[in-house]
């Protein structure tokens, strides 16, 4: 368990593992890549398209798509994805 | 394309109660929501995989359960997982779900697609780390996640002291509360909130453990900036006045990897919008709400909206707003006899205005302060989508936009694919003190998609083999 996973309280699926460009990182079945990600260091997601100013998850609900990362080569929002064995994420949005 | 009665979208405690009301009277509902499972944003289940213990279970976590077995135990129809993207004619709603793309139509619709966040622009607040307050009660309860090691927490109204306590109950540190309120505006808010002496109690709670871990509350202070490049380091914090206007006050920095902020929620009323249901701005419902008659019946016939989504009111008053809205539908689907709907909606009625005397006194701790939005420094990001900077959006109101959709014409402003739900209170706003009301600045045209959705997930497997393409004309 990481710092900003809550022990008391919480009983967590399984531990899933998933590639972030090219780096093996775990998370916990019933967790979302968004939540999974900043759990294990990953705050920037991505960068803004015009600026090319860091971006990480805002919102948590979907309505933002601040969250938006490359899961297996297509554009998702990554606090609607659920974590999976095997993802390959990259994060970039559509730059 | 499956034929109902009544179709609910969204199914937090408006659009629950909504569908289920509607239900008992013998319609065919179907009630979809994006989410696993049915409770909003205030009863949210944990996902699959992630679970409780009971005897850490509070009160939302009981009332989510008491929702979600009320949905299950019905004859509603529930279609978990489902993004709604498109809505047209009168009605037909296409969704996303795990099984591709699906179809629902019926003659009557419920919007109750509650609230999002209204958070007024600051340097840095687009740096990674600095996520919403709502948007973190979302993280603690459903996923058991703390935003970060030492988090500010900072903004108004009682969320603040809900987040904070939730960290600190979750192990993580609050290097400090940031209130835009001062404990005037909350002993003004205190009779009124008396009327609910079960939320008052949960109020004090959280203040005993946030004073019994030494937690240090700035009232009438905002954040100023925030530091760090790819990551939030430090929170910059100054004294304002009632209007959210810094008074040019001693500042602070309190270092942290994370800033939960939000400034209020605005009703999410893109549907209304998308149908072209008549608007009015109403400051007190949090911002453009939809012109309603007192069971939710928008001015679009059969279109019924409730809850956050239509006025903020919060999620007892979405209940039963979303129960008014079920029983109306009943009865003008000539199911439910009128004395019977009148008998029952009189009972929810007199509930709702009861429920609204907390929710006005709270409205008024978390109302928009225009007064934040004049102080925008020029070259701060208002768009985060399209990196669309105060100043360029006053050169273009310079330029002779004088509506909020030309500004987006004009700017990018509102552009992105957040639709402008995130920039739109703050554009509007600043364009408002040129035109001279946000009446006159208007809103943003409601569009689909409703949601972004992979055009993959729309098209599904296909072959463009399978495309009757009449032969063409001859020649
Ligand atoms: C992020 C957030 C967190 C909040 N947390 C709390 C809290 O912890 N405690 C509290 O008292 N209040 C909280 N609130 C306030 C909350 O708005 C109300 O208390 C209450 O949840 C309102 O109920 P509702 O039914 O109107 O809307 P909601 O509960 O917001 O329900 C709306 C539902 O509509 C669904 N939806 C929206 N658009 C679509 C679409 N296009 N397709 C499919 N489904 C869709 C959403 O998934 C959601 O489940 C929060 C608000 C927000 C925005
Ligand atoms: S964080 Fe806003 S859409 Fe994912």
């Amino acid at each position: 368990m990481t710092a900003l996973r809550i022990a008391d309280g919480f009983r967590r699926g399984a531990a899933v593992t998933f590639d972030v460009d090219g780096v093996a990182v775990v998370g916990h079945r019933g967790e979302t890549l968004a939540a999974a990600l900043l759990a294990a260091g990953f705050a920037r997601l991505r960068h803004s398209p015009r600026d090319f100013s860091p971006r990480g998850a805002y919102c948590f609900m979907g309505a933002c798509q601040e969250c938006v990362v490359q899961v297996g080569g297509v554009l998702r929002q990554s606090c609607q994805v659920p974590v999976e064995d095997g993802l390959v994420v990259g994060l970039k949005g559509s730059l | 394309m499956m034929q109902a009665d009544l179709i609910v979208i969204g199914a937090g405690p408006a659009g629950a109660a909504a569908a289920l009301a509607a239900s008992e009277a013998g319609l065919l509902v179907v009630l979809l929501d994006e989410d696993a499972s049915p409770g909003g944003q205030v009863y949210r289940a944990p996902p699959a995989g992630l679970s409780v213990a009971p005897d850490t279970r509070g009160a939302d976590e009981r009332a989510g359960d008491a929702l979600r077995e009320a949905v299950a135990a019905s004859a509603v129809v529930w279609k978990g997982g489902a993004r709604v993207w498109s809505i047209s004619g009168a009605f037909r709603v296409d969704a996303v779900t795990a099984a591709g793309s699906e179809s629902f139509t019926a003659p009557r619709l419920v919007a109750a697609t509650g609230a999002h966040e209204r958070l007024v622009p600051f340097p840095g607040w687009t740096t990674p780390g600095v996520i919403g307050l709502a948007a973190a009660t979302i993280l603690l309860k459903s996923q058991g996640m703390v935003p970060g090691r030492r988090t500010v927490v900072a903004g108004c109204g009682p969320l603040l002291a809900a987040v904070a306590a939730k960290i600190v109950a979750g192990g993580g540190a609050v290097a400090a509360i940031i209130d835009l309120s001062g404990p005037g505006d909350w002993l003004k808010a205190l009779p009124a909130m008396a009327s609910r002496p079960d939320l008052l109690r949960q109020g004090l709670g959280w203040a005993l453990k946030l004073g019994a871990a030494c937690v240090p509350v700035l009232f009438r202070h905002t954040v100023t900036a925030v530091s760090g490049g790819e990551a939030c380091e430090a929170v910059t914090v100054a004294p304002v006045d009632a209007e959210g206007r810094p008074t040019g006050g001693r500042s602070r920095v309190f270092a942290a990897d994370a800033l939960a902020i939000g400034h209020g929620l605005v009703p999410g009323s893109e549907i209304p919008k998308l149908l072209r249901a008549e608007h009015r701005f109403e400051p007190e419902a949090g911002g453009w709400a939809p012109v309603r008659d007192a069971f939710g019946r928008c001015s679009v016939a059969g279109l019924y909206t409730v809850g956050d989504g239509a006025a903020v009111a919060g999620a007892e008053p979405a209940r039963l707003s979303g129960r008014l809205a079920g029983l109306a539908a009943a009865q003008d689907a000539g199911r439910l006899p009128a004395h019977v709907s009148a008998r029952e909606a009189g009972e929810a009625r007199a509930a709702l205005d009861k429920a609204l005397v907390f929710a006005g006194a709270i409205n008024r701790l978390m109302r928009a302060r225009p007064a934040m939005v004049e102080e925008i420094a020029k070259d701060t990001v208002i768009c985060r989508c399209e990196d669309v900077r105060r100043g360029e959006i006053e050169a273009a109101i310079s330029a002779g936009a004088r509506e909020i959709n030309q500004l987006k014409h004009f700017t990018r402003c509102g552009m992105g694919p957040c639709q402008g739900r995130m920039c739109g209170e703050t554009a509007a706003t600043l364009l408002a003190r040129h035109v001279g009301s946000r009446e006159a600045a208007g809103y943003w045209t409601g569009r689909p998609p409703l949601r972004p959705v992979p055009l993959a997930d729309l098209l599904g497997e296909f072959d463009y083999g399978d495309i009757p393409v009449p032969n063409p004309a001859p020649l």
